[in-house]
């Protein structure tokens, strides 16, 4: 199954010569061909068996979406023969789903920015500026990243309290913004000293300050490295719940995978319009995925790399 | 120091100043308080807080049942997606990095349920394991099966294991995608070389692959225990918890003395003893993985 292989198979098997008995070298590569297409075979359908197991319960979400209350629990079809797009338009304006969708879009987009402009700024400053204290502040920080608190979320409830941002946006987005800090510093920063100082020597000379160094030659060439910090952000951001189940009781305020949980609590019966909720609240998420899942594999590896 | 360098240093402090704040306000003071908690009894919102040393822990350890089930549920949990879903991922690895057609494609797939939410994912699995209307039971009476048929989620009997399988649905996807970028980053001429000489598949799997992985099989089951144990979403649009306490996970304890019961300082004293159990487990682990380098 390895690449080499193949080549002498197939130079092998291009002079076929029928009127002679079959040797037995010839034998054998007959047998290394049968045996090395079924395992291919049975390689394939475990995978596409695994595979359809992934995707099996979206697509049967989708077109239970599709249907009514009345035939949900009779019709077990996956084609839905009379679909009720309906249900995604209850779902978006009674099921205020549109609420939550704008919600989660906007904690989503702040906490993205927060996190980057934040932690690049200070990634650079770890990188490649020289102040006291600066391994000492380095190492605080990526701590967090290796310390599990769970028990850290009473504490951080009781001090949104105290600092009257229970129930508010603000209080919901800068604690995750905080959450993104150490990955975004510690992957930012790696980038940087790996990127040559010779670009910014010269923007120095010509009379640029640190900030604008930062700014116009740093951050342009950091893109891959922020592209990832993006996506793992805003899935991360998108699919948090405890934080806005202990923060955010407003209705007004919630994000989806709240909204969602409200919805199941007091609309218990109504499956078609929890269904249709849910495909809402993926359909973004799952197209961010599809568009940026290169990025993906790479932040995963670096962020498995940190410990 | 002159005027110009000052401000120069100012400057650069500008830098990771909001970092600092951040960090300082969201993560060094919420850390502290809750050791300071954990010694009170409080309610969380009168003024009144009562010091009682240790017992909140003493409690916790020798007296709350509740929650040593909790750590029971999460461990049972963690073991089978230690052994079964990492077990699949590593499978799944070690089929896709040969070279076959639609590996990408593959990829893609097995991802799409690590990147769902867990709500979403218990609020679909819900239904799939749902006793009366549940797709499961619908198609074990179909073929036949109709003796099987219960309420899943709703049986002590079957609801840990059911909350094991959504769990392991929504995470071997992410196994996978580790194992298989350690596995790609093994040089193609060893397994070749190892070919040439003759020997057999099992024999390059025990001898190259596994020695070469270990570093990543460690990674992969330190991140599996700490993810597992901390499970909450799932259970939450699922179980929450029941049938009695045969789904409570540690999460939902601490909350449940938080929220419930209104006790903020026991709720502190569960988290420091979760992170304490946490932290051993780990610390365990990367020893091992130092110990097991050693041999290869």
């Amino acid at each position: 199954m390895d690449s080499s292989t193949p080549k002498t198979v197939s130079s092998a098997s291009a002079n076929p010569s029928p009127s002679r008995p079959v040797s037995g070298f010839q034998f054998q590569i007959l047998m290394y061909r049968v045996q090395r297409y079924t395992t291919l075979v049975f390689a394939h359908l475990f995978c596409l068996m695994v595979a359809a197991a992934c995707l099996f319960p979206l697509i049967w979400m989708v077109s239970s979406s599709l249907k009514t209350q009345s035939t949900i629990f009779s019709d077990m079809s996956i084609w839905v023969k009379h679909p009720h797009w309906e249900n995604y338009y209850w779902a978006w304006t009674r099921g205020n789903f549109s609420r939550y969708f704008f919600n989660s879009l906007f904690y989503t987009a702040v906490v993205v920015v927060g996190v980057i402009v934040i932690s690049s700024l200070a990634a650079y400053a770890f990188s490649r500026l020289k102040f006291p204290g600066r391994n000492v502040l380095f190492i605080l920080l990526i701590s967090t990243m290796m310390i599990p608190i769970p028990g850290s979320f009473i504490a951080l409830y009781v001090l949104l309290v105290k600092l009257s941002l229970i129930d508010t946006r603000l209080g919901y987005v800068l604690p995750q913004i905080n959450g993104g800090l150490a990955l975004g510093i510690f992957l930012l920063k790696t980038f940087f000293d790996k990127l040559p100082q010779d670009l910014e020597d010269a923007a120095r000379i010509d009379g640029c300050n640190k900030f604008q160094v930062y700014l116009h030659v740093a951050m342009p060439l950091a893109k891959p490295a922020v592209a990832v910090l993006a996506v793992f952000n805003a899935l991360a951001v998108w699919n948090e719940y405890l934080l806005a189940n202990l923060v955010l009781s407003n209705r007004t305020l919630m994000p989806l995978q709240r909204g969602l949980m409200v919805f199941q609590g007091s609309h218990i019966t109504q499956y078609p319009l929890l269904m249709a909720g849910i495909a809402i609240s993926i359909v973004p998420i799952l197209t961010l995925y599809f568009l940026m899942q290169r990025y993906i594999v790479a932040g995963i590896t670096a962020g498995a790399l940190k410990m | 120091m002159t005027w110009p360098r000052l401000r120069d240093l100012l400057t650069t402090y500008l830098f990771v100043a909001p970092a600092i704040i951040l960090f300082l306000v969201f993560s060094l003071i919420p850390f502290l308080k809750v050791f300071q908690l954990s010694v009170f009894e409080w309610d969380g919102i009168s003024s009144h807080m009562q010091f009682v040393w240790l017992n909140n822990f003493r409690t916790a350890l020798f007296r709350d049942t509740s929650w040593w089930i909790s750590m029971r549920n999460a461990g049972v949990i963690t073991l089978l997606a230690l052994s079964v879903q990492n077990f699949l991922a590593l499978v799944l690895g070690l089929i896709v990095d040969r070279e076959i057609k639609g590996k990408n494609f593959y990829r893609v797939v097995f991802y799409i349920p690590p990147v769902l939410s867990g709500i979403v994912v218990g609020l679909v699995w819900n239904w799939i394991f749902d006793g009366s209307h549940g797709l499961l039971n619908h198609a074990l009476t179909t073929i036949h099966l109709g003796q099987w048929t219960r309420a899943w989620l709703a049986d002590p009997k079957t609801a840990i294991y059911g909350i094991a399988v959504i769990h392991m649905w929504k995470g071997f996807g992410w196994g996978f995608v580790i194992l298989l970028a350690g596995l790609q980053a093994i040089p193609r001429e060893l397994n070749e070389a190892a070919r040439v000489d003759g020997a057999s598949e099992w024999y390059i799997f025990s001898r190259i692959t596994v020695p070469l992985m270990m570093p990543v099989f460690f990674l992969v089951s330190i991140l599996t225990v700490l993810g597992t144990m901390q499970i909450y979403d799932i259970i939450v649009s699922t179980t929450n918890g029941g049938p009695g306490y045969h789904t409570e996970v540690p999460i939902t304890r601490i909350l449940a003395a938080m929220v419930g019961s209104s006790r903020f300082g026991y709720a502190c004293a569960l988290g420091i003893l979760f992170g304490i159990i946490l932290l051993a487990v780990s610390m365990v682990q990367m020893r091992l993985s130092k110990w097991s380098a050693r041999f290869s």
